[in-house]
């Protein structure tokens, strides 16, 4: 018999004191029924003797320190899981919001989940084509990557991860199924909406998860948000077998709720406010991405967050950056040119790519990396000629110039619903670099250039 | 067993009353799922213990046990190829008694106990023998010979009893009575405190060069075999694959490799890649030299604080059988972190950025555990311990504390430059900025075993790097027309030392890995054609386009193909590059 608590010493922002307890356990589930019946949860952050501090998942709202009764219930927060939960929508605390039923759930699950063990990791090498030129060629993903979209305020970073969602492929074989999860957290309702209807236009919605937290639902509730949808891609990848595409939207909320519960409990800060262990708590999302040795299933993160004032040295974009295994960068720029996808290409990184590169095609290790040096000597004598004017150039100079322009106007550049593929991209990468004089090709494999540039 | 009982549980740190018998450092179990945890501070009866799993479920009144130990590591045959988690536990076997994920209160020994290994005693009964000299040999992998020593701890001591054979790590392979007349059985395994560092006879000046084909840090800026270094570097910029490009190829002996706080999917990839990589010294298999030791981010937070040590204490414990040992450790501000979250939670006031005020101190004493050394024992055997740490300054900001204690202790610099990556310029290593303090060291061994004048030729290298950076800033301000030929020289030079000699692609097997000898001989001949083509530039007529479109031009470029077993044709190359200038200047005047 769990025993009732009405001893609720303070209530200050998300957190709670309760006294008097007896034998509560860190990290346990707490309910708190206010004096009128509803229920909120909340979870034991620091226990000390017969005090307990408990962190609400939910709004403290209604919570009183007369008549409120806290349960201590004697286990972490968990979720059910089942794989009913495909076409599903539900709650950033994981309630349903469509009009279907409850879950019954499979198994429950502690929403922590524990650390894959290195050992046990395979290496993620199976090529995803994205479509999207900038990423397929120049950042490579990878099915069990982490890879998130930098982004700015304003920047069409949903649209660019809807396209994902939608055109993600592995070449060749399809063993194993396709699944999204998604998670909101503090998100516009609008831009819930979008996704929703996204992939209820793509018939995607059959195969997804949806977990939303709006920015008019409680901030705590965001710290479990991910977790939730982690915790369900790794039931469905892991023992479904599933191949899931999990996109985590916008971590710089789920940054700041953290950064609020730990102001509340007076913690010494680490930079910028944010707790000083922001880095561990973030890995703790991210490096649940991976495959496991003998299991088919895989999970391949897109997390997605806005730098504030696009300052990638930010806590947040900067501890991402260091976890996870590459970035794609937008850039304000280019989206103000009208410039769509606006992938910012020179700080833009995928670490996975490397192997992914050796699958695609010969070429592509060498067009990736002369791509990218002529693009990056071109913005140099762009650069220059903003300073010296244009006739100060070289020849050489002014075709490096041209180069640079005609990759944003059309390699960069594609539709929304432009699916280009690998191959595609690889042709169009050598159509560009033919304007270039051939000695200067020096990243390029002398037997490629003979195969694949066409001179004319 | 002595027992406390748990008052206080906040993340990684419990903190438990009735250990009045408890010491510092003392390791204890945390409840009844026997959780590893470490005391790191005492007041009164009161203990505050840094636990080494998740603390989920554990609360006021359970239970904590005293051991007695101090936290150790397990010494003997069968380190080589194992992965451990920042305590020594090996991944291997937590992966076969808990699955793919790791839960915790996992007990597993960290070696195998019931391995047979070949024991060859080479001291024989009778024998009188002093701390650290050599018992017997085993032969661990076949690259490595593992010595089986007198333990530090007994200072002087007779053999009474030694027998080769094939025996586990369990069984007593000698005896041996000390001066007091006590007798020590002894099996192939020492136990050793992590935090205490492994003692030696002297430590000397380190004076060999540490070779790891990597063109811009052999020729640039040299590391040596007992040296210490660090790559800090803003994400992106390389510092996990010049890490493991140094893993790879550097010609130390042993490896060990620490993944702390960093990716899984990165320990998987050394995981996957070293067992199939030839080592370029030996052409065995990487990993028969390699140790590792990952706990990745998610891992908890206080055993990746104890993951350095570990990874120090088996460094030194192969160099104390006359290895030479590269230690590399990814990331050091990982651990850094880890120190800063036990302080926090322990409320002590805080230094710096919330690190404590202890971070510099602790910093000094994990590389001054590196060090070129001679070994115990009355042979005089020398060993040395490398240690490069990676550090990663949050935005890439040099000035944060971290970095300014590391560069405070270390020698070698090599600072990684996000500019560079972002040009894809690999590695990303800025040649202004970074130094090796161990040039005067190396001087010698270069003269000898690479060529007399290497270090005149890197010296020279260096200076039109540097004049380059001056140039450009000209160039960038007034244009390419109003430099002097002689200036535009140095300026085609210096790129194409940049490009064909310092850039170098770790993911292409042939240029991965260049030798000594033949990096000394891409950048003679680099500099060939500035030394040749000064002397022509400032004739009158002469044309610039002219020298630049010279055949002999696209070979120098090509240079680093010619196959390390050929170095002969670096010779013909630079006569050819000799006269096919000479031919120019004979045309203008």
């Amino acid at each position: 018999m769990q025993k009732e608590y009405k001893t609720l010493k303070s209530i200050a922002g998300p957190l709670v004191l309760v006294e008097g307890v007896e034998g509560v356990k860190y990290e346990e589930l707490v309910e708190l029924t206010t004096p009128d019946g509803s229920k909120r949860m909340g979870k034991v952050l620091e226990v000390h003797n017969d005090k307990a501090l408990v962190q609400m998942f939910e709004s403290p709202q209604d919570l009183t320190t007369e008549g409120t009764k806290a349960k201590f219930l004697g286990k972490p927060l968990e979720i059910g899981v089942s794989q009913d939960m495909l076409g599903r929508i539900f709650s950033g605390s994981g309630s349903p919001l469509d009009d279907g039923p409850e879950i019954i759930p499979e198994k429950k699950l502690n929403i922590s989940g524990a650390p894959i063990n290195p050992y046990s990791r395979d290496f993620p090498n199976d090529f995803i084509q994205t479509g999207i030129s900038t990423i397929d060629c120049l950042n490579t993903l990878v099915r069990g990557q982490k890879l998130p979209i930098f982004s700015g305020a304003g920047l069409p970073h949903s649209r660019v991860a809807a396209q994902i969602a939608r055109q993600a492929k592995v070449g060749g074989d399809e063993k194993g199924e396709f699944a999204v999860v998604f998670g909101a957290m503090g998100v516009t309702f609008e831009e819930s909406e979008y996704f929703i209807n996204e992939f209820k236009k793509t018939g995607a919605i059959n195969r997804s998860v949806l977990f939303i937290n709006t920015a008019a639902d409680p901030v705590v509730e965001r710290i479990a948000t991910p977790r939730l949808a982690l915790t369900t891609a790794e039931y469905l990848a892991f023992e479904k077998g599933m191949h899931v595409l999990v996109i985590l939207t916008d971590l710089t909320n789920y940054c700041e709720a953290l950064r609020e519960v730990s102001a509340a409990r007076k913690e010494v800060p680490g930079r910028r406010g944010y707790p000083g262990y922001l880095y561990t708590d973030l890995a703790t999302l991210y490096e649940r991405a991976g495959r496991i040795k003998g299991k088919e299933g895989s999970i391949t993160q897109i997390p997605i967050l806005t730098m504030p004032e696009d300052d990638i040295t930010h806590p947040i974009p900067d501890l991402t950056g260091y976890i996870t295994e590459g970035q794609i960068v937008l850039s304000r720029a280019l989206h103000g040119e009208g410039i769509y996808p606006p992938v910012n290409v020179l700080p833009s990184l995928s670490r996975l790519s490397p192997t992914a590169r050796k699958i695609t095609r010969e070429d592509h290790e060498g067009v990736f990396a002369q791509m990218y040096a002529s693009f990056a000597r071109g913005l140099e004598v762009r650069d220059l000629a903003i300073i010296l004017g244009e006739s100060a150039l070289s020849d050489i100079d002014l075709k490096f110039l041209k180069f640079a322009k005609e990759f944003e106007s059309k390699f960069i550049t594609q539709e929304e619903n432009e699916d280009r593929s690998i191959a595609d991209t690889l042709d169009l990468s050598w159509k560009l670099m033919s304007a270039l004089p051939r000695n200067e090709l020096k990243r390029l494999k002398e037997e490629h250039i003979d195969k694949y540039l066409n001179t004319k | 067993m002595d027992k406390g009982t748990i008052v206080k549980v906040s993340g990684p740190l419990v903190i438990a009353s009735g250990m009045k018998n408890a010491k510092m450092f003392e390791v204890v179990r945390v409840s009844d799922e026997k959780l590893m945890g470490e005391i790191i501070e005492l007041n009164e009866d009161e203990a505050s213990i840094q636990v080494y799993e998740e603390t989920t479920g554990i609360g006021p009144g359970d239970p904590v046990y005293l051991t007695g130990e101090t936290m150790s590591v397990d010494l003997g045959p069968g380190l080589l190829t194992s992965i451990y988690d920042g305590i020594q536990r090996p991944l291997k076997s937590i992966e076969k008694e808990a699955g793919s994920f790791i839960t915790r209160g996992i007990d597993v020994p960290a070696l195998d106990y019931n391995k047979k290994w070949d024991f060859k005693a080479t001291a024989s009964k009778g024998q009188s023998v002093i701390a650290g000299d050599i018992l017997g040999e085993v032969q661990e992998t076949n690259l490595i010979s593992h010595k089986i020593m007198v333990p530090p701890t007994i200072a002087k001591a007779e053999i009474t009893d030694i027998q080769s054979g094939s025996f586990t790590l369990k069984d007593v392979v000698a005896t041996i009575k000390d001066e007091n007349g006590k007798s020590h059985e002894l099996t192939m395994v020492q136990k050793w405190s992590i935090r205490r560092p492994r003692p030696f006879q002297a430590k000397k000046i380190p004076t060999e060069p540490l070779v790891t084909g990597s063109r811009i840090l052999d020729t640039l800026f040299p590391m040596v075999k007992g040296g210490a270094g660090c790559i800090p570097g803003p994400f992106g910029a390389g510092k996990t694959v010049t890490q493991q490009s140094l893993a790879k190829y550097c010609d130390a002996q042993v490896i060990v490799y620490i993944g702390c706080g960093e990716r899984g999917n990165e320990m998987t990839e050394v995981l996957i890649e070293f067992p199939e990589l030839e080592d370029p010294n030996t052409g065995e298999p990487l990993m028969k030299r390699t140790i590792l030791i990952a706990n990745t981010s998610n891992m908890p937070v206080a055993a990746r604080e104890a993951s350095v040590y570990t990874g120090i204490t088996i460094a030194e414990y192969y160099r104390d059988m006359g290895y030479n040992v590269a230690l590399m450790a990814d990331s050091t501000s990982r651990w850094a972190e880890a120190l800063r979250e036990m302080s926090g939670r322990l409320e002590e006031m805080p230094g710096e950025e919330g690190y404590p005020a202890y971070l510099g101190s602790k910093t000094a004493e994990f590389y001054e555990r590196a060090g070129s050394i001679v070994c115990m024992g009355s042979d005089k055997r020398c060993g040395s311990v490398t240690a490069i740490g990676a550090v990663s300054p949050p935005g890439g900001d040099l000035s944060e504390p971290v970095t300014q204690n590391t560069l405070r202790v270390t020698k070698v610099f090599w600072g990684l430059d996000a500019k560079l990556a972002y040009k894809r310029h690999f590695p990303a290593i800025n040649w202004l900025s970074s130094y090796s303090l161990y040039l005067d060291n190396v001087a010698d061994y270069w003269k000898k075993e690479v060529a007399e004048d290497y270090a005149k030729i890197r010296e020279e290298a260096m200076t039109l790097l540097q004049q380059e950076s001056k140039l450009e800033e000209i160039v960038r301000l007034v244009g390419m027309d109003s430099l002097s030929p002689k200036e535009r020289l140095v300026l085609e030079t210096s790129k194409s030392i940049r490009e064909d000699f310092l850039f170098q692609n770790a993911f292409d097997k042939d240029d991965a890995y260049t030798s000594h000898k033949k990096q000394y001989w891409i950048l003679r001949c680099i500099l060939s054609v500035y030394k040749e083509a000064s002397k022509i530039v400032e004739k009158e007529d002469f044309d610039f386009n002219d020298l630049l479109s010279l055949p002999i031009l696209q070979k120098v470029i090509k240079c680093k193909e010619i196959k390390p077993d050929e170095l002969e044709k670096f010779e013909a190359l630079e006569k050819e590059v000799t006269s096919a200038i000479a031919e120019l200047g004979s045309k203008v005047n």
